[in-house]
């Protein structure tokens, strides 16, 4: 049973779907265009900088640690651009060089690599990476002390911070279109709200993300705002001004929803993302920190083992 | 080739072939210069007369390694014996492959129809039948620890693209009904249940001699596995087979091929195949078991390079085979080749739990957990913990997977490794 010809011999199946983790990772980039480029509009070149620099530097620690661990490149398969845009899009415009770096190094590195890489990281990189800029270097994240210099034609406060001083008042001057829109201070791309819902629908249509983390993450985070405004409607603002500032929505679409830290389960996955809604809620009302998505997320991302262990039966499992 | 679709959200379905519309006839590939037949069972010592090298045999003669009841190939061909050497199949069985190069008239073989004259026995049915189109596993009827109370015939396919055993059954259903009859009288077996696919239930219904109960078309219903959950309600334990709860599986070719033996008194030596060329179209052929693949696609005129895949069997459960020379066996339903850009290679990536497999398995195990107990070997915790059982070996995890992990793979060896390991225990008890 001799052939010249050599076949090549696999396993089953012989089909496949086509999908791979570098096509999933290019899409999750093209779902942030919309909301970079809101964010480009309204901080300009600096924010360009900002966002060059993450992905780029994020690009380089990979590189470096996938040499320092003589495992294969893994620039190529786009994960690391992926970490690398989103931690930029959660900084503010002017954030010096050397926490833009300092902050892909926290994601790349102790966020995904040390724990084994793409797959094994237990918290959702940039999350990680920023909660620890800001712990550190409170002022150069601080978005009204950073955006100072800037001439914008709206309303320039950080609205999660102005709540937590002023309360309701802060909100005289706004008006919700234009948080919508993304004419707001925040993030350099975690400012409009639409751009960051068609990315994250975009991604929930293509079958790259599911429903059910975003989805259940804006319910809690809307049905608990709703609660305390109605509570006490000077002291706490209402759950649209909630959703479309600070990191809510990036939050939803784009932190929550990290594969690796995120639950795959249906009861799971609802449990996880209504739970970093409440969450969210609950520290930006009660808590110290202005904005809680980001240790909300960090929190739920804990939780993520334990809830998964909600799941269906396995057909013809007694037990 | 199914790929994903645009709108992703949406899980994909996969029909299994209904043979719709009229049924097509299949084509004859002329007997082969010579066949090689596998016989199930290691090479030992002493053979008998009737399979050394040079022995003379005929078509339909049964041939076994020595006079005990055992694993038996019936010659497809008449010629002479060249070659007998080891063979090793999937998952190392052990195989003895018997060469005959045909030569002169072709001459059948009258012991079985002998030996069957009066209403035959389970005895007489294994030792003539079990390697005949289908390949039955009739030695299991025999076994007297685990009796066989339930026998359960498929009459659909269980993989995609595949069209031979439903075929058999609405182009034989006569034959199919007399197999029925015959194993009935044989073994005093009374209940026969025989399934079909959905959307045939109607043509079936009250035709035959069984219970006729329908599966769905929709894959991977019809997966052995699937089909015993359907039917008992129950799925296999580690260690447990289907003769372990009184239940034989067989398919509606193997049944209509004891049928025609049984009331032509010739062992029947064609096997019906379904060949899924390059583009993707499909071919009924009716070759001799044991006739080289390769002749089979000369037929067809089916061309193969290096780098191109030959499949033994469907797409998602199928194997790949090395070599054009490889036979046709009683249980290859299908041969399918891939042209070798279509080809998906295994990936490198880690699993990323994007829980795409939790999605589409249809019997809801934790495949993203299940696959890192499998990574690193450990079987038995796989087992306990993440219902490695419960799995039917259908390939769509595979299929959807983003890592293109071959999970399929680790699931058949750790369920392979955790048999293996069980015999050994029983020993140093």
């Amino acid at each position: 049973m001799n052939s010249q010809k050599k076949f090549i011999v696999s396993h089953a199946p012989f089909l496949h779907n086509g999908s791979g983790v570098a096509e999933r990772n290019y899409h999750t980039i093209i779902a942030l265009i919309p909301a970079v480029l809101m964010g480009l509009s309204v901080f300009g070149v600096p924010a360009l900088g900002v966002l060059c620099l993450s992905v780029s530097s994020a690009i380089i620690w990979e590189l470096l640690f996938n040499l320092a661990a003589k495992r294969s490149i893994t620039v190529g398969d786009g994960h690391a651009v992926t970490l690398g845009l989103v931690l930029g899009m959660l900084l503010p415009a002017t954030a010096p060089f050397w926490v833009v770096i300092t902050g892909t190094f926290l994601a790349i590195v102790i966020g995904k690599q040390i724990f084994g890489g793409i797959g094994a990281n237990p918290f959702c990189p940039p999350a990680l990476a920023y909660a620890i800029l800001y712990i550190s270097w409170k002022t150069y994240l601080d978005f009204d002390a950073q955006l100072i210099n800037f001439d914008f034609d709206f309303t320039a406060i950080y609205l999660p911070v102005a709540i937590k001083a002023f309360g309701t008042e802060a909100l005289a001057n706004i008006n919700l279109g234009d948080l919508i829109i993304g004419r707001q201070i925040g993030g350099v791309g975690a400012t409009s709200g639409l751009a960051l819902i068609i990315g994250g629908a975009y991604l929930i249509l293509r079958g790259f993300k599911r429903w059910e983390v975003p989805v259940a993450f804006i319910v809690g985070l809307v049905v608990t705002a709703t609660f305390f405004h109605m509570a006490d409607p000077d002291k706490y603002a209402g759950p649209f001004i909630h959703l479309f500032t600070g990191f809510s929505l990036i939050g939803a679409f784009f932190l929550a929803t990290d594969d690796s830290a995120s639950p795959v389960n249906p009861a799971a996955m609802i449990i996880y993302g209504a739970t970093g809604g409440v969450m969210t809620i609950l520290i930006r009302n009660i808590g110290q920190y202005p904005d809680g998505v980001i240790f909300a997320i960090l929190l739920i991302n804990l939780i993520n083992p334990l809830v998964d262990k909600i799941r269906p039966k396995a057909i013809g499992k007694v037990a | 080739m199914p790929s994903k679709s645009f709108f992703g959200y949406a899980k994909p379905a996969f029909h299994y072939e209904l043979l719709s519309t009229t049924l097509p006839q299949p084509v004859p590939v002329p007997p082969a210069g010579s066949v090689t037949l596998l016989l199930p069972q290691e090479m030992g010592m002493k053979p008998s007369e009737t399979i050394k090298v040079g022995a003379k045999v005929k078509t339909g003669q049964r041939l076994a390694w020595n006079d005990a009841s055992g694993p038996s190939v019936v010659a497809s061909i008449t010629g002479t014996i060249t070659k007998i050497a080891a063979y090793v199949g999937d998952y190392g069985q052990q195989y003895t492959a018997i060469t005959v190069v045909g030569e002169g008239e072709e001459q059948w073989d009258d012991q079985f129809a002998k030996a069957a004259a009066s209403t035959p026995s389970a005895k007489v049915l294994n030792d003539y039948l079990s390697a005949a189109p289908g390949g039955a596993p009739l030695e299991k009827l025999l076994n007297e620890n685990k009796p066989i109370d339930t026998v359960i015939i498929y009459g659909g396919d269980t993989d995609l693209l595949v069209e031979t055993n439903l075929f058999a059954l609405k182009s034989q259903t006569r034959l199919v009904n007399q197999g029925i009859k015959t194993i009935k009288a044989a073994t005093g077996i009374e209940k026969v249940v025989l399934a079909v696919p959905a959307e045939s239930f109607q043509n079936f219904d009250g035709h035959f001699e069984a219970d006729v109960k329908s599966v769905p078309a929709t894959y991977p219903g019809a997966q052995l596995l699937m089909i015993h959950h359907l039917m008992t309600g129950q799925m296999l334990a580690q260690g447990q087979t289907p003769e372990d709860v009184g239940v034989l599986y067989m398919r509606a070719e193997a049944v209509a091929a004891i049928g025609s033996a049984v009331s032509e008194g010739r062992i029947p030596v064609d096997k019906v195949l379904t060949v899924v060329d390059k583009q993707g179209n499909r071919t009924l052929v009716s070759a001799r078991i044991g006739t080289p693949v390769g002749d089979v696609l000369k037929r067809l005129k089916i061309t193969t390079t290096g780098g191109d895949r030959i499949i033994s069997g469907g797409p998602m459960t199928g194997s790949a085979i090395y070599s054009e020379d490889q036979p046709v066996t009683p249980i290859t339903d299908a041969v399918m080749v891939q042209d070798g850009s279509d080809i998906i290679p295994v990936g490198e990536d880690p699993c990323i739990n994007c829980g795409e497999c939790i999605r589409i398995c249809p019997t809801k195990v934790p495949v993203n957990l299940l696959i890192r107990f499998l990574e690193a070997g450990q079987y038995q915790d796989g087992a306990d913990l993440y219902d490695l059982y419960s799995c039917v070996e259908c390939g769509l995890c595979s299929f959807v997977c983003v890592s293109r992990i071959p999970i399929l793979q680790y699931i058949k060896l750790a369920k392979y490794e955790l048999a293996r390991a069980i015999p050994a225990e029983d020993e140093n008890e």
